[in-house]
């Protein structure tokens, strides 16, 4: 590992002001992805702004009714709150399929969003990586990439966004609040990720030194009955193969409002707007939803080894749907 | 304000709490918590298995919340509360009651990971207690039905989902202990070891 200097800011202007005007400077949230990317050389910081110690550690509700998460509220935490497993089920369930207890811990609401693929050639610097080093190429379009990303890839990058609390988020609409070197500024999540396009190793819309010190969630009734489901090699304590988090509001039999996010399937989380077109006031069935995901997966570019995530995503859409929508008619 | 990189070494003074007691460390930057722990304090119990977070054998108990001190740079938890294995029995050497369930559980074979999975149980109860979820929890499986059917939402009360403490059985125990890997495969008497202490904590708050 490289040598690194370590500052505790007083507040998070001060942060944000050293991290912009510091070459190499990073912030510091719980670790758990940037100081393991150090151990592995993919990361090599030359200064370390810690900014777990800012305050930006509370959930409070808006006065339009919805939730403002501080950045650096822990995803245990954030799992616990009863606000969140009462109006925001998938967000709970979703924080609580990630990672282990002790990892929950530790991890930061801001860190999570701003975390690393776990894209096995962009974990080891012996490997070319067009997201680690731009221009040296990308084997995992001939090799490993079983977990990697069938909507959304380009020719440079196949490689997937590993949060699962990011999908719930995007399925829930949720807006990132950003403290940047001039100033504070309003995201949409979807505003915040970028595709990877050209140029994979910019994967955020951020600026240097912008700092990420909350996200709001709007209030959103249909969220009461949302759920989500993660498909993985083991039954805890593993990254996706794919996830849903979903949301629905059936009246009589129709679909009045739905949301839907996937996960481990595309470079950012995937908000599937396109199905979520296609269900609107039609029959809350197993045929719409099912139709609804073959429309979002229209775009789907697999390779020969993710290919069954085609299938397998729509199966899993059509499963949560049903089950969602079973238990409002 | 440009920062010039340096090969040197950059150290840090650092007052860590352990176990009660205070130490005043210079490290390198670099130096994780498990390193400071077992190189320049001395405290060997916390092991280093995979050193990237994922085999839970370094877990101790930073404010009394477990954590992976393999990933924790000892600069950033100054001042912090940090109980390792060292640091669970009572002062006269009466073990802490998940130490003696799993040495009457036999809930080892080569003791590798226990020190971590001892601290992690620890925490596991600590968070069943203070009513936290998990992935497995009846409640939060996915299935809103099940939710809905809970008599804390019948009641318009869903602020009081989470008042009560969690119930730990085993299959709670193996999802909220599932980041502590044990490689001789003892975890048929991890579990019951946790769920004898988790018990005889319940009976003792009972009683």
């Amino acid at each position: 590992m490289q040598p690194f200097q370590y500052q505790q800011p007083a507040d998070a202007a001060g942060a944000v002001a050293t991290v912009a005007a510091t070459d190499g400077a990073v912030f510091l949230g719980g670790g758990t992805n940037l100081v393991d990317l150090m151990k592995l050389g993919v990361e090599a910081p030359a200064l370390l702004v810690d900014v777990t110690r800012l305050s930006m550690d509370r959930i409070e509700p808006t006065p339009d009714g919805g939730l403002r998460i501080g950045a650096g509220v822990r995803n245990s935490d954030l799992a616990a709150d009863r606000r969140v497993r009462a109006e925001y089920p998938v967000l709970a369930q979703a924080l609580l399929a990630g990672a282990s207890g002790q990892l929950r811990n530790m991890a930061t609401v801001g860190g999570n969003l701003l975390q690393r693929t776990r894209c096995l050639y962009f974990q080891d610097v012996t490997k070319p990586c067009n997201k680690r080093q731009p221009g040296s190429g990308c084997p995992a379009r001939t090799g490993e990439h079983r977990n990697l990303a069938i909507l959304g890839g380009s020719g440079s990058c196949i490689a997937t966004h590993p949060s699962d609390m990011a999908v719930a988020l995007a399925a829930l609409g949720a807006v990132v609040h950003v403290q940047g070197a001039d100033r504070p500024r309003v995201l949409d999540l979807a505003e915040l990720y970028r595709l990877p396009g050209d140029e994979p190793d910019r994967e955020t819309t951020l600026s240097r030194g912008d700092l990420i010190t909350a996200v709001e969630l709007p209030p959103l009734g249909l969220a009461r009955r949302s759920a989500y489901r993660k498909v993985r090699d083991r039954a805890s304590y593993a990254f996706a193969v794919t996830s849903v988090a979903a949301a629905i509001d059936v009246e009589g039999g129709l679909v009045r409002d739905v949301r839907l996010a996937l996960g481990a399937v595309a470079p950012v989380p995937w908000r599937a707007r396109r199905a979520e077109q296609a269900m609107l006031g039609r029959p809350a069935t197993e045929e719409t939803f099912r139709s609804a995901a073959d429309a979002e997966l229209a775009a789907a570019a697999p390779l020969r080894g993710n290919v069954f995530k085609v299938p397998l995503v729509s199966n899993v859409v059509t499963a949560v749907l049903s089950q969602l929508a079973g238990s409002t008619l | 304000m440009g920062l010039v990189r340096t090969t040197e070494p950059a150290t840090s003074v650092v007052r860590l709490r352990v176990n009660g007691e205070t130490h005043v460390v210079t490290v390198d930057n670099r130096t994780t918590l498990l390193d400071a722990l077992r190189e320049t304090i001395g405290l060997t119990g916390s092991k280093k298995g995979c050193d990237h977070g994922q085999c839970g054998a370094c877990t101790v108990l930073v404010d009394g919340r477990r954590a992976n001190s393999c990933l924790l740079f000892a600069v950033a938890v100054q001042d912090a509360d940090i109980t390792t294995v060292e640091g669970l029995a009572e002062p006269d050497g009466t073990l802490h009651p998940l130490q003696h369930a799993f040495v009457d559980r036999d809930a080892l074979q080569c003791g590798y990971c226990t020190p971590g999975q001892i601290c992690s149980a620890v925490g596991v109860l600590a968070e069943a207690a203070a009513g936290w979820p998990s992935a497995v929890s009846a409640r939060w499986d996915g299935d809103p039905a099940t939710r809905d059917a809970d008599p804390a939402v019948q009641d318009g009360d869903p602020a009081a989902l989470s008042a009560g403490p969690a119930i730990l059985d085993a299959a709670e125990v193996r999802e909220r202990m599932s980041g502590n890997l044990c490689r001789c495969g003892a975890y048929v008497n991890i579990v019951a070891a946790i769920l004898d202490a988790a018990a005889a904590t319940t009976d003792e708050e009972a009683g």
